[in-house]
């Protein structure tokens, strides 16, 4: 750093000395440190931080991470089949403008009026899931669809004063990790497996599991694994015959082709909305959701703001606001619903933008290519020789299981993959042994032809 | 006086609010129109897996479609902008107004480098090895915060300053459980300044909590915390300076009387802004703490997220932090899952990667000395507005008259609204028609007619006068004219809401569709 001039901070327009000392003068103080007056001198530290000495111009900032950020990979160069809760999908052009729009970039909680926009645009967002979903409450998202399925089991237990909840085992891992780690103080999770040769949900083991102290059973659909999962009517007439509700989690990019579970019986819907306009960012990109009928028992029961329409004083004009905010921990503290705060809203503007600029058809299209897509692949890679794709005699939506040889490493396939310029698809031998040497194999309207048949190619001579 | 005058001849902006009467965009459109197009799946495809719809199980396929609405893009693009101009971010405003919530200026280099293709369009399960460099800004930016907090280990993972607390209350909890005392020590003791998930978050957790109020110098008195103390106790959750701005000196006596009863202790550190190298967490003896990335280091707030809460903790509690932890050997930065303490997941992979891209933008163009003039100037900035604002008649600053405040104050209206009838929540309202924020405080209202004010360090010298001269023109108002204050805001882009229909379960409308089937008679 240079001795003979003071350094300027374009980010700090009073680091200007002049301007210091006419403050400090306005405040009859000799230096910035007798401000400081309220810590004592035991509390304060005297170092030097060890943090890295300044780059200072944005040219040389540039430079510096634009190295360190030069060893990645990207999805663009490579041929990506990886999924597991971060997708790879288009990104229309449209949702990044919006979402880096620095008015909502640079928001964050102001009132109705003077963020009006933000109150209007999250409002939309939660209308228009409603609609995808074919439900009347929809909350401001939540950090990702793992946070939702661990509040909305929550809720269930809450809604239902019980404290058992079955879980579908074809959950990812991580996943149940969070909902073990959350649902801790208020619930018993117990894992319902699934049928070895459909994947679906052992209907047999759901029902002797079930019962009087059951809140919830908890499935997703599609599964982790990829399987469309056709027992939702039964799985919800078992759950609600015993008074437990019924929370699913669902992919909504696949709920233009595929019923929205509120139609087989689900009482909470949640997920991720990470597939609608967001890029995948390291898995940096995801926000999550959760619905419900318009229920007061239901509504009462949610941490996260909740937006609602309603008058002005100015006839004709739209307002917002929280609607029953005394449930939230905004309001009451501890004795609110779990906690709320930040989480993912920009998340939730971009899937608004997403849902408008596709509309019905475009949901119906994309929806149809990725089935398309999925099928083509998993015939492609059906097709080798001591492969087995799909495991599972099921519909998929987007991913599906792939069995190699016995005796194959998925993982050094996966490397052999990567020398050819492939991520192959996510290794389950760790999380599901029984299973064999398993990938699972992610496919989406992104996914070329072209793409789908070299992948089969590359992996016809791997495995050979 | 020569102060005073200048202020008075701050020029009030004559603004008005973008206000474009925008419809909800599910009255927009017309049936056949499309924003964007899916890529033709290629006929060769479609030919050799023949009709997927067909092959749904029936009850699994979509029978109606959705009720989105059709718009051409033109369209979309230009409801949304219409909307963002109705939203006043940080880049709009003299963002002074939001207390607690540290806003600053988000450089527009960092986002540019959090957009690259080399962060935004990386799978999280991809091979470690072609996702080194992103792996060495998380492990850097570590690194960074260890330097900042003294504290062992980091985990970047929860998605926010709330997910954060609850993280660190799951860890109090398991480090208990581990001990073998986890059933008895089952409560948590917080203050009432500290931010409202320092209580919901452990409450969340399982735990008890017990709610320290402030005790003659605007912190809590030994006395009270000795008199929550037990074997029950399994930790202190609290804030520092405190959401008045007040320090408390005594923290290091509470930390040390907490770990004297065997409970742990963990850090708020969501007011860091105006201590970053001036006082560390560890050094006070903290054993966990957490940063808001979208806060004291300036990654943008995007209405509420995505963001992080960056979880610290000392080498005794690192066991217990969310997986995986990323870890460097010296030539390889790698995920380090094996950790058989853990907490596990609180958030899916590893956190909002691109806010950690430019939080550590962020910190290394400023470097150590420039951390230090962010704290300092905040507290300069903090304790200027202070001086401005109290003038004001009917404006106080309750506990400790005369005493420096550091990042933010929280004030007192009570004088103003005894002699006016105006209360906080009208100045707010009348502040907004000079575009501004001004928030009145967190719940329960300890502070009478409360609001909150942190002037970071982006402000200048002349955003302060202009922020205390709008708050003089609104207190000039409620004597002169308190009709004129009651009924604002009159320049913003709505007026003042009917509130009883949303906390009506038979008129609260949270959906389109919910307001459809509740109002008879629509609004307009």
């Amino acid at each position: 750093m240079s001795e003979e001039r003071p350094a300027v901070y374009p980010y700090i327009p009073n680091s200007v000395p002049a301007v210091r000392d006419e403050m400090l003068r306005a405040l009859g103080v000799g230096k910035i440190d007798d401000l400081f007056d309220a810590i004592p001198a035991r509390l304060r530290f005297r170092g030097r931080l060890e943090v890295p000495d300044p780059l200072r111009s944005e040219a040389e900032l540039r430079r510096h991470v634009q190295g360190i950020l030069a060893r990645n990979t990207t999805c663009r160069v490579y041929s990506s089949f990886l999924g597991a809760g971060c997708y790879l999908h288009d990104v229309p052009a449209v949702c990044d403008e919006v979402n880096q729009r620095s008015e909502f970039l640079t928001a964050y909680a102001g009132e109705p009026y003077d963020d009006h926009g933000r109150f209007q645009a999250l409002f939309e967002y939660a209308s228009l899931m409603g609609e995808l979903l074919d439900l009347d409450v929809v909350s401001v998202p939540t950090y990702d669809g793992y946070q939702a399925a661990a509040t909305a089991i929550r809720m269930a237990a809450r809604i239902t004063g019980r404290r058992k909840c079955l879980v579908a085992r074809a959950t990812n891992p991580d996943k149940l990790s969070k909902i073990r780690d959350y649902a801790k103080p208020d619930l018993d999770i117990e894992l319902v497996g699934f049928d070895p040769q459909t994947g679906e949900l052992d209907v047999d083991r759901l029902r002797r599991s079930v019962s009087a102290e059951t809140a919830a059973v908890y499935f997703e659909n599609p599964s982790y694994l990829g399987v469309i999962e056709p027992g939702g009517e039964d799985i919800a007439r078992i759950a609600h015959a015993a008074g437990a509700l019924v929370v699913v989690s669902v992919d909504p990019l696949s709920l233009g082709v595929l019923a929205p579970p509120s139609s087989y019986g689900a009482d909470i819907t949640c997920g991720d909305i990470q597939s609608l306009g967001l890029r995948m960012q390291f898995g940096g990109g995801q926000g999550g959701f959760i619905a419900t009928r318009d229920e007061e028992r239901f509504v009462r029961e949610y941490p996260s703001r909740l937006f609602g329409i309603t008058p002005t004083v100015v006839k004709g004009e739209y307002g917002f606001g929280d609607v029953a905010y005394e449930r939230t921990s905004f309001a009451e503290r501890e004795a609110g619903k779990e906690f709320v705060g930040t989480a993912a809203a920009l998340c939730g503007i971009t899937a608004g933008v997403y849902l408008s600029l596709m509309g019905p058809q475009g949901m119906r299209d994309v929806g149809e290519a990725i089935l398309l897509r999925t099928r083509y692949a998993m015939e492609g890679l059906g097709d080798i020789p001591g492969m087995t794709a799909p495991l599972f005699r099921a519909a998929h939506f987007q991913e599906f299981v792939v069995r190699f040889p016995q005796g194959t490493s998925v993982g050094e396939t996966n490397r052999t993959l990567l020398q050819h310029g492939i991520f192959g698809g996510k290794d389950l031998t760790r999380e599901l042994p029984e299973l064999g040497p398993c990938a699972l194999y992610c496919v989406s309207e992104v996914h070329t032809q072209a793409e789908i048949e070299r992948l089969a190619q590359v992996l016809r001579e791997t495995v050979s | 006086m020569d102060d005073a005058n200048r202020q008075s001849e701050t020029r009030l902006r004559r603004f008005h609010q973008a206000k474009w009467d925008e419809p909800i965009i599910l009255e927009l459109g017309t049936p056949g129109e499309r924003g964007v197009l899916v890529p033709e799946v290629e006929p060769p495809v479609r030919a050799a897996v023949g009709d997927v719809l067909a092959a749904l199980p029936a009850n699994m396929r979509r029978r109606e479609p959705p009720g989105l609405p059709e718009i051409s893009q033109p369209q979309v693009v230009r409801h949304y902008l219409r909307l963002s101009q109705e939203t006043l971010g940080v880049d709009l405003n003299v963002d002074i107004g939001q207390g607690t919530c540290t806003m600053k200026y988000s450089p527009k280099v960092n986002e540019e480098l959090a957009r690259l293709p080399e962060v935004a369009e990386l799978h999280p399960l991809q091979d470690e090895s072609t996702v080194q460099g992103i792996l060495e800004i998380l492990f850097r930016f570590q690194e960074i915060l260890k330097a900042i907090s003294g504290m062992d280990s980091f985990s970047l993972q929860p998605g926010a300053g709330s997910a954060a607390i609850y993280a660190n209350a799951s860890i109090l909890r398991a480090y208990h459980a581990r001990r073998g005392d986890g059933n008895q020590r089952d409560e948590i003791i917080t203050t009432i300044f500290s931010h409202p998930s320092d209580a919901a978050c452990p409450k969340t957790a399982g735990f008890r909590i017990i709610t320290l109020y402030p005790g003659p110098r605007g912190y809590p008195t030994l006395d009270a915390l000795k008199r929550a103390l037990s074997e029950r106790t399994a930790g202190l959750m609290i804030t520092n300076p405190e959401d008045t701005g007040i320090f408390n000196p005594e923290v290091d006596e509470f930390v040390r009387l907490v770990h004297g009863v065997g409970g742990l202790c963990s850090y708020d550190q969501a007011n860091a802004n105006g201590i970053l190298g001036i006082t560390r967490a560890r050094d006070v003896g903290f054993d966990l703490c957490h940063f808001n990335l979208h806060k004291t280091f300036a990654a943008p707030h995007g209405c509420g997220g995505p963001a992080v809460g960056a979880v610290g903790a000392t080498a005794e509690l690192a066991p217990f932090l969310p997986v995986p932890v990323v870890t460097f050997d010296g030539r390889r930065y790698s995920l380090d899952y094996d950790r058989p303490l853990s907490i596990g997941k609180v958030r899916s992979f590893y956190g909002v990667v691109p806010a950690v891209v430019k939080a550590y933008a962020w910190v290394v163009s400023l470097g150590p000395e420039g951390l230090r003039t962010v704290a300092e100037t905040s507290v300069l900035n903090n304790n200027y507005l202070m001086k401005r604002v109290l003038e004001i008649p009917g404006f106080s600053a309750p506990y400790e008259p005369g005493t420096h405040r550091i990042e933010q104050v929280r004030y007192s209206l009570e004088d103003l609204t005894k002699e006016t009838g105006v209360h906080s929540e009208d100045v707010g309202l009348r502040a907004a028609d000079f575009g501004v924020h001004y928030w009145t405080s967190h719940h329960p209202w300890v502070v009478p007619e409360p609001c909150t004010l942190e002037p970071t360090e982006s402000f200048s010298k002349a955003d302060l006068d202009e922020y205390a001269a709008i708050l003089r023109r609104v207190a000039d108002e409620a004597r002169s004219d308190p009709k004129l204050v009651r009924s604002a805001p009159h320049a913003s882009t709505t007026h003042r809401v009917d509130p009883a229909p949303l906390d009506d379960p038979a008129r609260w409308a949270v959906t389109w569709r919910a307001y459809k089937r509740k109002y008879a008679t629509p609004i307009r």
